[in-house]
C-alpha cells in the first residue's frame, strides 16, 4: 500500500481514481447528512443544537489525524532525510488546517446555546486553538522559505514541537477540569453515546475521511510534480 | 544496518524529545491553578491560599431542590457530592441550567460556603440519548 504513495505511482495517478473517490463520497455524505440531520433523534438535553456534533468531532478528528501525520513524518524526515515526507506532510498541512478552524467554528456554535458562551479558555479549547496556530506557523514557512532545504527543516522542527500538543488536545479533558464535556467514545468502556446518535458520526467520519484523501490526494500530485520542475530548474541553471 | 549519522539523529531526537516532555509536564504541574477551568467545591474547601477578592470558577453539579428563585434573583447549591456551596446570581441563565445536571458559575468567593456569581455555564455531560430512552431509563430506574 505505501508503495502507491511512491512519485511515479502518484504521478501516473488519473482522474478516474479521484472520480472514484468522489462517488463514494457523495454517496457516504448524503447518507451521512440524510441520517444525522432527519432520521437521528434530538438529544434528551440539548435537542436538536447535538446535530453540530455530526461535523465536529469528525472534523476534530481528522485535525488531529493530520497533525499527527505531519509529527511522524517530521521525525521520519529529520532522522532518515527521505525525500517523500515533506511533500507529504506539506499536502496534509492545509487539510488540517481547514479541518481545525472548521472544528473550533462548529464548536463555538454549539458553546453558545449550550454553555451559553461562544468562546472560554479552558484546556481544551486553548490547546485546540493552539493546534490551528501550529498549522498556519506550519504552512508558512513552506511559503516565505524559498531555500527547500531551510524550509524543510523549519516545518519539521514546528511539526515535531506541534506533535507534543496532541496528547495534551487529547487528554485535557481527563487531566484538569474543563468546560468541555470528556469524551463520549473511548477505547476503554462502551461508548456513553446513543447507537442511534454513533452511527451517524461514524459515517459522517467516514465521508470526511474520503474528501481528505481526495484532497491529499491531488495536492500530494501537484507537490511532487513542482518539486521536479524546481530540481529540473536548478540543474538546468 | 543504520548508518552511523541516522543513528546519531535518533539519539539526538530522541533525548530532545524526552527533555521537551518533562520540561513541558513540569510547566503544566506548577501551572495547574491556571490551567484548571473551574475548582470543585472540595478543592474550595482543601484551599489553604484562597484569595477572596479575585475572580474565580466553580464547578458542579446544581443539587436536586435547591434553586430558589426570587424577582430577579437566583440561589443554588452546587455540589460534587461531598462538599456544597452556595451560589447567588442576578442574571439570565443559559437554557440548559437544570437540577441535577452541570454547571460552572463565574465570580468571587464571599467564603468558603458562600459564592456571588457574575456569570453562570452549563456544562453538558458525555451523555448523549435521545429523549425516548432517557425515559425508558427513568422508568426502569423507579
Amino acid at each position: 500500500m505505501f508503495k502507491n504513495l511512491f512519485p511515479s505511482k502518484i504521478l501516473t495517478l488519473t482522474n478516474k481514481t479521484i472520480s472514484g473517490l468522489v462517488i463514494l463520497l457523495i454517496v457516504v455524505v448524503t447518507i451521512g447528512l440524510f441520517y444525522s440531520l432527519l432520521l437521528s433523534p434530538p438529544d434528551h438535553i440539548q435537542g436538536d443544537s447535538v446535530r453540530i456534533m455530526y461535523v465536529h468531532v469528525p472534523s476534530s478528528f481528522i485535525a488531529l489525524g493530520c497533525f499527527g501525520f505531519i509529527g511522524m513524518s517530521s521525525i521520519c524526515n529529520l532522522v532518515f532525510k527521505i525525500r517523500l515526507m515533506p511533500l507529504l506532510a506539506k499536502s496534509l498541512a492545509s487539510i488540517g488546517c481547514v479541518f481545525s478552524l472548521i472544528s473550533i467554528v462548529t464548536g463555538s456554535f454549539w458553546g453558545k446555546p449550550t454553555w451559553g458562551v461562544w468562546w472560554v479558555w479552558d484546556a481544551r479549547l486553548t490547546s485546540m486553538g493552539i493546534l490551528f496556530l501550529f498549522y498556519i506557523a506550519y504552512i508558512l514557512t513552506w511559503k516565505f522559505i524559498d531555500n527547500f532545504e531551510k524550509a524543510n527543516k523549519m516545518s519539521s522542527i514546528i511539526g515535531i514541537v506541534g506533535l507534543f500538543n496532541l496528547p495534551v488536545i487529547k487528554y485535557s479533558v481527563d487531566w484538569w477540569n474543563t468546560l468541555h464535556q470528556p469524551s463520549s467514545i473511548t477505547l476503554t468502556s462502551a461508548p456513553t453515546i446513543h447507537y442511534t446518535m454513533l452511527v451517524p458520526l461514524i459515517i459522517m467520519l467516514f465521508g470526511m475521511i474520503i474528501y481528505s484523501l481526495i484532497i491529499f490526494l491531488m495536492k500530494y500530485k501537484t507537490e511532487i510534480m513542482k518539486y521536479k520542475i524546481n530540481k529540473k530548474k536548478i540543474t538546468n541553471n | 544496518m543504520l548508518s552511523k549519522k541516522v543513528k546519531s539523529r535518533i539519539f539526538f531526537l530522541f533525548f530532545t524529545m524526552v527533555l521537551a516532555a518533562v520540561g513541558m509536564f513540569i510547566v503544566f504541574k506548577s501551572l495547574e491553578n491556571n490551567v484548571v477551568y473551574f475548582f470543585s467545591p472540595t478543592e474550595i474547601y482543601s484551599k489553604t491560599n484562597i484569595s477572596f477578592g479575585k475572580k474565580i470558577r466553580v464547578g458542579g453539579l446544581v443539587k436536586v431542590n435547591s434553586i430558589n428563585k426570587n424577582e430577579a434573583s437566583i440561589s443554588f447549591v452546587i455540589t460534587d457530592l461531598k462538599k456544597e456551596i452556595i451560589v447567588s446570581y442576578t442574571g439570565i441563565l443559559p437554557n440548559l441550567f437544570s437540577e441535577g445536571k452541570g454547571v460552572v458559575a463565574e465570580g468571587k468567593l464571599k467564603d468558603k460556603k458562600y459564592f456571588v456569581a457574575d456569570k453562570i455555564l452549563a456544562k453538558h455531560d458525555e451523555n448523549y440519548m435521545p429523549p425516548e430512552v432517557k425515559k425508558a431509563l427513568e422508568k426502569s430506574n423507579n
